[in-house]
């Protein structure tokens, strides 16, 4: 007998009994469904993650002073940076864009609004290393940068809740104690690990050093590899140039910190692959429940067919013909239930995505994975029932009531 | 057509042709013996059969519960192997076949009708006629032809699309035979095949039956409890204690 006509017989045989074959792949589709699920949103979460910290900027790295942790955790008072260090990285670091910051709060006041929110002191390489683009107005000029000039680009937040729809271009808003005027808006940036990357003031770094803080300290260089692949040469560079120009002796710790935000990022990412494995492991063994499923219900379906099979057999069944046909069975069930599966788990976990803010990644691999792993449970569960079939007596099963 | 037979019965039904005794042997059996359990469920259910049986022939095989008959009929389809002895079917050597073979001997050769119908559950009268052919692996259109033939022979063309529990049990079992006769076997093997019909539906199934013996040519073989059907056969074969012990028409055999 043809593969097409078992198919289609085992097709027969489902559709006379659809609420049967529907509650015997509802395992499969469980379990297919919350692989599928789980193995997205897992991804969705990576993503987003990698989306968040893609949007710090490229190959980015971000100087700080005192050691990342010290004895017991606390951090070790260091004496901070200055200019002349984002300078000395800039011309002995090939290949670098180098951004000194020094970061305050403050409250931002306009008209009969006001607005607390943190203001970054920055040079024009801050908005390339950050990777913020100016959606109206203009960045800093040079004379501005050198004379502390009052003079700020706004966050779309700050912009908005101070501003709502009017024209910020211009206006002059009160920051902490001083009067500046803006010259201009960034664009919107997406959301960093819950918080607001749009909420920020930017000002020439002098005038924040100068008039808001009152010292002369960069707290924070942000430095990109111009060149992709070679962060961590970089890295290793600014470390030694560090290490030199703060006297650390060789042997002794470093009282500096160079983070590498894409390993941050890898790390998480890390973190979210383990979690995605376990749920996805927990999920594949729904499946494997749901093949018992279909090893039960067939084996009760061949009993409950055996004048069936004798009939096939007197007719001139072979033996491997009726496995066949019971193999047929199980497989279109178990992928059927498969297919429903992997369309509720897609469902799902697209509105799941949406329901959470997350970017949603179809993940064709485990889609193929979750449909060969759906017909492999029918071969495997649906052997034994149908080897039980193939090997009836003819004799014995004619005579079954 | 039948009056030279008719003589023999009373003439209220038809009745097989007589076939020639020049007729080529169809199956050729000799010392056939069928053992079963061991102990206490031993049964010696064939002591011996030696039987020939002719292209055409209609053959009642008759006995009391008990008598060998089924067992014989399990080894006459190929069902079962014989514990000891010959079985030639045209000419071929049956014993040593394996399970498969025996299979496809059956699918080529050998038919059955049953006593309880025995069609499939749920599926049309059509897709039951057409079961054979699929696994002969006759292509759709042509199952199909065939099937509608197959119905309209046996009077059933306009039911096609009923199940069987949408038919009599005289429809079923025309059905049944319209099944048996689609791969256009060699030999039929009928199982009491009017056993659970009434006396008007079993005289139409054994009209239909001997029609198509006349008519075809066909080989059947027809375990029967009741005298009045096995008057419709040509010859009839009397089973007791595992032994054919009485061979011949039905006037010679049953008196």
């Amino acid at each position: 007998m043809s593969g097409w006509n078992t198919f289609v017989m085992a097709l027969r045989a489902i559709t006379r009994h659809k609420l049967r074959a529907f509650l015997t792949a509802l395992g499969i589709v469980i379990g297919v469904g919350s692989v599928i699920t789980m193995v997205h949103i897992g991804q969705s979460a990576k993503q987003s993650v990698r989306d968040q910290i893609a949007s710090l900027g490229d190959n980015l790295l971000m100087v700080r002073p005192g050691a990342g942790r010290g004895p017991g955790g606390a951090r070790s008072a260091a004496s901070g940076f200055d200019v002349a260090d984002a300078e000395a990285i800039a011309h002995q670091v090939q290949g670098v864009n180098v951004a000194p910051t020094t970061s305050t709060n403050a409250l931002a006041v306009y008209g009969n609004v006001n607005w607390p929110t943190s203001v970054t002191g920055a040079t024009n390489a801050y908005f390339e290393v950050r990777d913020h683009a100016v959606a109206e107005g203009r960045l800093f000029d040079e004379s501005e940068l050198k004379a502390a000039a009052p003079v700020c680009l706004l966050g779309p937040t700050v912009k908005g809740e101070l501003f709502r729809d009017g024209d910020a271009v211009g206006a002059s808003v009160r920051v902490g104690k001083l009067a500046c005027t803006v010259i201009g808006v960034l664009e919107s940036k997406q959301a960093m690990m819950g918080s607001d990357g749009d909420d920020l003031i930017v000002m020439p770094l002098r005038t924040v050093q100068r008039r808001l803080v009152g010292t002369n300290d960069v707290q924070m260089i942000y430095v990109s590899a111009l060149e992709d692949g070679t962060t961590a040469r970089v890295q290793e560079d600014i470390e030694r140039l560090l290490r030199e120009r703060r006297r650390i002796r060789p042997g002794a710790d470093d009282d500096f910190s160079v983070r590498d935000m894409k390993e941050i990022a890898d790390r998480v990412a890390g973190t979210t692959d383990v979690m995605t494995a376990l749920l996805g492991a927990i999920a594949a063994v729904s499946l494997v429940v749901g093949g018992i499923g279909i090893m039960n219900i067939m084996l009760v379906s061949v009993t409950e067919r055996t004048r069936e099979i004798g009939i096939r057999m007197a007719i001139g069944a072979r033996g491997r013909e009726v496995l066949m046909q019971f193999l047929v069975e199980s497989v279109v069930l178990s992928t059927l239930g498969g297919a429903i599966g992997i369309a509720l788990g897609v469902g799902g976990s697209f509105l799941a995505t949406e329901k959470l803010a997350l970017p949603f990644v179809l993940v064709p691999d485990i889609v193929g994975v979750a449909f060969f792993f759906s017909a492999a449970v029918g071969v495997v569960f649906g052997f034994v029932p149908a080897r039980k079939a193939s090997r009836l007596d003819p004799i014995e099963a004619l005579r079954h009531e | 057509m039948n009056a030279a037979v008719a003589t023999a019965r009373p003439a209220s039904h038809s009745v097989a042709a007589p076939v020639a005794a020049t007729a080529p042997a169809l199956v050729r059996i000799e010392g056939l013996h069928k053992v079963y359990g061991a102990g206490d469920t031993f049964v010696h259910a064939l002591r011996g059969v030696d039987l020939t049986l002719r292209e055409g022939e209609f053959v009642a095989v008759m006995g009391s519960s008990g008598s060998g008959k089924s067992t014989f009929m399990n080894m006459l389809g190929a069902l079962d192997r014989p514990t000891e002895g010959r079985y030639w079917f045209r000419g071929v050597d049956v014993g040593p076949l394996g399970r498969d073979e025996r299979a496809l001997l059956r699918r080529h050769y050998l038919s059955f009708v049953f006593q309880s119908f025995n069609l499939l559950p749920r599926t049309t009268a059509l897709e039951n006629v057409e079961l054979p052919l699929i696994y002969r692996g006759v292509r759709k259109a042509a199952r199909r032809k065939r099937a509608m033939e197959m119905l309209a022979m046996v009077g059933l063309a306009d039911r096609a699309d009923h199940t069987p529990a949408q038919l009599s049990g005289g429809q079923q079992q025309r059905v049944a035979i319209a099944r048996a006769l689609t791969a256009d076997p060699a030999l039929i093997l009928a199982d009491e095949p009017t056993g659970n019909l009434d006396s008007a539906r079993s005289a139409e199934i054994m009209e239909l039956l001997v029609r198509l013996q006349r008519e075809r040519g066909l080989t059947i073989a027809m375990v029967t409890h009741e005298p009045e059907m096995a008057a419709y056969a040509g010859r009839v074969l009397w089973f007791e204690d595992g032994l054919v012990k009485r061979d011949g028409t039905p006037a010679e055999v049953l008196g």
